[in-house]
């Protein structure tokens, strides 16, 4: 059970929609226990792995499960955890859980709508645990038909067109994803990798009393597929007939992207092919993150999609955005990254700012909560692009390490306090019909309880010390300072800007002498599913504020890892650099970065 | 040589090597000529010409199939048959196979939606094998004459297939129009052939090639002498691609696809985008592949003939029977193709045909997508979503001939992605065109508005048809997925800005064909449904048979493997 508890955490919900696809039509109450069942036990799965079967203080990749999937592509299904993805995959089944009560209110095709949300759940569990870049993909994919279905069906007004500019933004992103990943994959080679660095790879499995050379020894003799390819080509003494082993691992990927010159070659218009596929992908991620100016299908999805939808869409959908350049567009082009990196800060301040203003100006309560999500995430790709590692500071890569901690952080802590967000505009649209923030107020005296617990939730997205939304911004402005003044300033000072509209929205809908819009006779309390609903979600908010190691020492030893990783790849790079040495070229591999 | 020996090495090529190796159409000749013939004798009108159709075909299929499994297709013998005429190696067992498969299905589906009905069915069966017949020889040929002769065979019954609805006017245009169309293309094609064969003094594609690296085109161009030659030569070969395109419903050839794919009934819509397109690509493969390659031993023959002046004068048989020889000793031979680097004699031939393909196969694809937008009738939209498959069916050619200077492998595989697109494919369109058919039954209507809400009620189809719909953008994990992405490794391998700009174009492609086929899922997923239709109801039958043909799009999604495996096995002769 447990080598395999990461396939019953993805898979469970795929078991959960055939069975809801087996219920007689009409049967809506056994719908939504299968789908709670459903998203329940992924839920109870990945809490125990959390907080007892992870090796928190481990930064390698844990639970892998590995067999060949597609021998002609040589894609695996290759699964696994480390502190990156663990608290992601975790956040996502506790939404997805809390997603089916909140979906109670909805009566339209039930029968539909909680297959597509247990095939939504796949997907996006898929994206977090995959170690093959192939299934990565495919699960990236499985995504969009049910988010498109799930915004388009049970949508509001506009519903088909936000459902087709989702659709359209993340495919178009995602092909130029498929082709980073051609090129990436076309120019790997496993070959090149020595032992140790194959076994970081999760190609090798090391026992401890073994070193990496034996564990290499033992697996080319083994009757292993991979191995016998390996040994294949590596035995090829004409080096004119030696192909190259292509793979989609991306634990591999990395390891070729940090310590050999594969992806170095020329590309198109004089820069190197790890360029273009930084490029790529990394427009492919902040179309999902999203950044500006790639944002604009955000506010429609959110505003159209319904309430449980919006809260998984800001909540985990966008995460797979700063995931994916975390665990892909870094480590595996960091020559890239490194020569970007200032692009990349800049494109997650202009959307701190730009996501702060335009929630500004909102006068529709959720679309200004769809803004908030722009200048959220903005401190996600700015905190992971903080390459402060350089040689001005003596390759120091603590604040990166920092921003990149921050990061991570922040995307947890927003998708605790987007959801909640979205759950209680949810809660007042379902009453009034509306969402219109001038024609609100007063809601304190009809709603008390729903009223503090939606100030609590707001001031977590607003980043109040004591909250979650703090830490993690906090963090990634802290480490900008090093990196780059002016930008700490600027994304210091959306802090304010967040304060402003987030203040003046609480005062708008909350505050005032009493409610003088329509349908004011529907404002009764918060009832007890709501309650139920909304209380997690703050009680979080408040713990991994007070407590924030409760998450950062899980992600902290990967994430550090990855950092000085890329510190010491950048310190060799430029040593190489100012050398002006050309690589080695025998086989380009150089002196191990990582002993 | 006199003429008893000419007719007896003739006979005894003709009867020991080519009709065995010719069984399956020989099966479906007699098929034709037993359905038509059959009703002349007293009892013939009682056995249904669908019987002895699908038994018909079905031995065919069985025929063509090769013994030891499917898994066996490598080891076949490739072998020059007919004196030359045609041509039998894997990628003519792989089509055979493929087209009878589909002329199995095509015969059970034509029955159960009653195009076919018990007065015109034999007439329908016969049209269709007629065609199908035609398009095997044209996944075989060897020869301008034969790709002449299988282009038309296969043509003319599809005109009147395209029209045999009797009475409708639509109909009827289309079937003109088609025809019309078919006519001027086959004029212009044929002197095409005469150009080509003119210059080169033979119609024999190997021979073609050999001939052409005898021109030495390269040193004519430094030199700048003779450049009339290659202008001819490069006349021809655009000629003969017009008759190709025509085939391929390829921009800017296309013009009939739509009006044809309206007008014919939804079944002949299927019968056309998927085995005709086929063995257009598989004839385009051969033109390509004859043209702008020659075998490593022909080459040293070719180099033996230069010393002797007689190289056109041997007879044709002679040459097939060396042909023949040829290619059983390169079957034999580690073939190395690092000799035929860039500088190689054909690699202008080569960069032509490249060049052209790819920049045909960019605007097809882009015109096909951007063109089925504005459709509000089903099949017209399918028709502009087939010239936009055959757009990235064409690249994966394209790819193929660009990489055929660098070694065999990329080029091979190449191959392999348009084989196992057109199989994909056959799900996805047989499935598609079904659906329409069963469903223009059922309703009377093949408006996509009429679609609305279809999920409502026949729930099962409209998961289907959305699953294929999807599948045809190309979205993983379902089965449309493969090809795609074989095709783009394909490009990306072949390299080079030109390649490189075709795989862009061909990724966003696919983000722009997105939106069309979408608009048809949402009709029929969420919009109301329409209060001038009639309730939908559709039988076990067609439900089952919707089923059959469109479960591989989702179970061929995950699971990839077998059918990557034969297109692989299918290309490894075609260097020969």
């Amino acid at each position: 059970m447990t080598e395999h508890i990461l396939s019953w955490i993805v898979f469970i919900p795929l078991i959960g929609m055939a069975a809801i696809m087996c219920v007689p039509r009409g049967n809506n109450s056994a719908v939504k226990m299968i789908s709670l069942v459903a998203t329940g036990l992924p839920l109870v799965l990945a809490t125990w792995l959390y907080f007892s079967l992870f090796d928190k203080s481990s930064s390698a990749l844990q639970f892998q499960e590995e067999f060949l999937w597609i021998d002609l592509i040589g894609a695996h299904y290759f699964v696994g955890v480390d502190g990156l993805s663990l608290a992601l995959v975790w956040l996502t089944t506790l939404l997805l859980f809390i997603a089916v009560p909140a979906s109670f209110s909805i009566l339209k095709a039930q029968k539909a709508y909680y297959a597509l949300l247990m095939l939504l759940e796949v997907g996006i569990l898929g994206v977090f645990v995959s170690m093959d870049y192939f299934l990565f993909y495919v699960f990236w994919e499985v995504m969009l038909l049910p988010m498109y279905f799930l915004i388009g069906v049970w949508g509001g007004p506009r519903k088909e067109y936000a459902a087709i500019k989702f659709f359209l933004y993340t495919l178009v992103g995602s092909v130029l994803m498929l082709i980073a990943i051609l090129m990436l994959y076309f120019n790997s080679d496993l070959t090149r990798l020595d032992a140790q660095q194959l076994a970081n790879a999760g190609i090798l499995q090391v026992s401890e009393e073994a070193t990496a050379e034996q564990a290499l020894s033992e697996w080319t003799q083994s009757d292993n597929a991979l191995a016998q390819q390996f040994v294949a080509t590596t035995g090829e003494s004409d080096p004119a007939q030696r192909k190259q082993l292509h793979t989609f691992n991306i634990l591999a990927l990395q390891q070729m992207g940090q310590h050999t010159d594969l992806f170095d070659g020329e590309g198109l218009f004089g820069k190197s092919i790890q360029w273009w596929a930084f490029l790529l992908l990394f427009i492919g991620f902040v179309i999902k993150v999203p950044s500006v100016p790639l944002h604009t299908w955000l506010p429609d999805a959110h505003v159209e999609a319904p309430t449980p939808i919006s809260m998984i869409l800001a909540g985990v959908l966008l995460k797979m955005g700063g995931y994916g350049i975390i665990r892909i567009c870094y480590p595996i082009c960091p020559g890239a990254g490194y020569e970007l990196a200032y692009f990349v800060c800049f494109v997650g301040v202009v959307s701190m700012v730009y996501g702060a203003f335009a929630a500004l100006a909102q006068k529709d309560f959720k679309r200004m909560v769809a803004y908030s999500s722009v200048s959220h995430m903005g401190y996600v790709v700015l905190g992971l692009g903080v390459w402060s590692a350089v040689a001005g500071t003596g390759y120091n890569p603590d604040f990166w390490k920092m921003g990149a901690n921050g990061a991570m952080f922040q995307m947890i802590a927003h998708g605790i306090s987007s959801a909640g967000m979205f759950f209680m505009v949810g809660v007042i649209y379902d009453r009034v019909h509306h969402r219109n923030l001038d024609d609100f107020g007063g809601l304190f005296a009809k709603m008390p309880v729903y009223s503090g617990l939606a100030i609590g939730i707001f001031f977590a997205g607003l980043g109040l010390p004591g909250l979650c939304g703090f830490i993690g911004e906090v963090l990634v402005v802290l480490s900008v300072w090093k990196y780059s003044t002016v930008l700490a300033v600027i994304s210091a000072a959306v802090v304010i800007l967040t304060a402003g509209y987030i203040l003046w929205a609480i005062q708008r809908v909350y505050l005032g002498a009493e409610y003088k819009g329509p349908h004011g006779e529907a404002l009764v309390p918060i009832t007890m599913r709501e309650l139920l609903i909304a209380t997690p979600l703050l009680v979080m908010a408040i713990v991994f504020g007070v407590y924030p190691n409760s998450l950062l020492r899980y992600m902290q030893p990967s994430v550090d890892r990855q950092i000085e990783n890329l510190a010491s790849w950048t310190q060799l790079h430029d040593e190489r650099e100012t050398a002006a040495n050309p690589l080695d070229g025998e086989d380009g591999q150089m002196a191990a970065a990582n002993p | 040589m006199n003429l008893q020996t000419l007719i007896d090495s003739l006979l005894n090529d003709t009867l020991q090597t080519s009709l065995p190796l010719f069984q399956p159409e020989l099966a479906l000749c007699g098929t034709i000529v037993l359905m038509l013939l059959v009703r002349v004798f007293r009892g013939g009108e009682h056995i249904p010409s669908f019987v002895i159709a699908l038994a018909g075909s079905c031995v065919a299929l069985w025929l063509a199939l090769p013994r030891e499994g499917l898994a066996s297709w490598a080891g076949v013998e490739p072998a020059e048959i007919f004196t030359g005429m045609l041509v039998y190696d894997t990628l003519t067992a792989y089509m055979r196979v493929f087209l009878l498969c589909f002329a199995v299905l095509f015969i059970v589906l034509v029955r159960m939606t009653g195009i076919a009905d018990r007065d015109d069915g034999q007439d329908f069966y016969t049209l269709a094998l007629g065609a199908i017949l035609g398009m095997c020889i044209m996944a075989s040929a060897n020869h301008l004459l034969t790709i002449f002769l299988g282009i038309e065979m296969a043509s003319v019954p599809s005109y009147v297939l395209a029209g045999i609805v009797k009475g409708r006017r639509r109909s009827s245009e289309a079937a003109l129009k088609y025809a019309v169309y078919g006519a001027g293309t086959a004029g212009v094609m044929l002197y095409g052939i005469s150009l080509l064969a003119g210059v080169l003094g033979t119609a024999h594609l190997p021979t073609m090639a050999r001939e052409l690296v005898a021109l030495d085109i390269p040193e004519m161009l430094v030199s700048g002498e003779q450049s009339l030659t290659v202008m001819v030569l490069a006349l021809g070969g655009l000629m003969l691609g017009v008759g190709l395109a025509f085939k391929l419903s390829a921009v800017p050839f296309h013009f009939w696809c739509p009006d044809v794919f309206e007008g014919a009934s939804a079944e002949v819509d299927a019968f056309l985008s998927v085995a005709s397109k086929a063995a257009a690509l598989a004839l385009l493969v051969r033109v390509g592949f004859g043209l702008g390659h020659v075998p490593e031993a022909s080459q040293e023959v070719m180099a033996m003939q230069q010393t002797s002046p007689v190289h056109v004068a041997s007879t044709i048989s002679n040459r097939a029977e060396e042909a023949t020889h040829l290619v059983a000793d390169t079957s034999n031979r580690t073939i190395q193709h690092e000799a035929l680097a860039d500088d190689s004699p054909l690699s202008p031939v080569r960069r032509f045909m490249v060049i052209l393909l790819a920049v045909v196969s960019v605007v097809t694809c882009t015109f096909g997508n951007l063109a089925a937008y504005g459709q509000t009738n089903i099949k017209r939209m399918l028709a502009y979503s087939t010239i936009a498959h055959a757009g990235y069916m064409i690249m994966a050619v394209a790819a193929s001939i660009s990489l055929l200077g660098q070694g065999g492998t990329g080029s091979q595989s190449a191959l392999a992605a348009l084989l196992l697109y057109m199989a994909f494919y056959l799900f996805m369109n047989l499935g598609a065109f079904a659906i329409v058919a069963f469903l223009r039954n059922a309703m009377q209507s093949e408006e996509i508005a009429d679609y609305g809400g279809l999920i409502r009620s026949c729930p099962l189809i409209a998961v289907l048809m959305t699953a294929i719909l999807v599948s045809l953008v190309g979205l993983p994990p379902l089965a449309g997925f493969w090809p795609k992405l074989r095709v783009l490794q394909a490009l990306y391998t072949a390299g080079g800005p030109l390649m490189m700009f075709t795989l862009v174009a061909a990724g966003l492609n696919t983000a722009i064909s997105l939106v069309y086929y979408l608009r048809v899922v949402k009709t029929i997923c969420i919009d109301p449904e329409p209060d001038t239709r009639m309730p939908v109801t559709l039988g076990f039958l067609p439900v089952a048979y919707t089923l059959v043909v469109s479960l591989p799009v989702i179970v061929l999604g995950i699971l990839p493997e077998r059918f990557s495996l034969w297109a692989n096995q299918a290309v490894t002769q075609i260097f020969q």
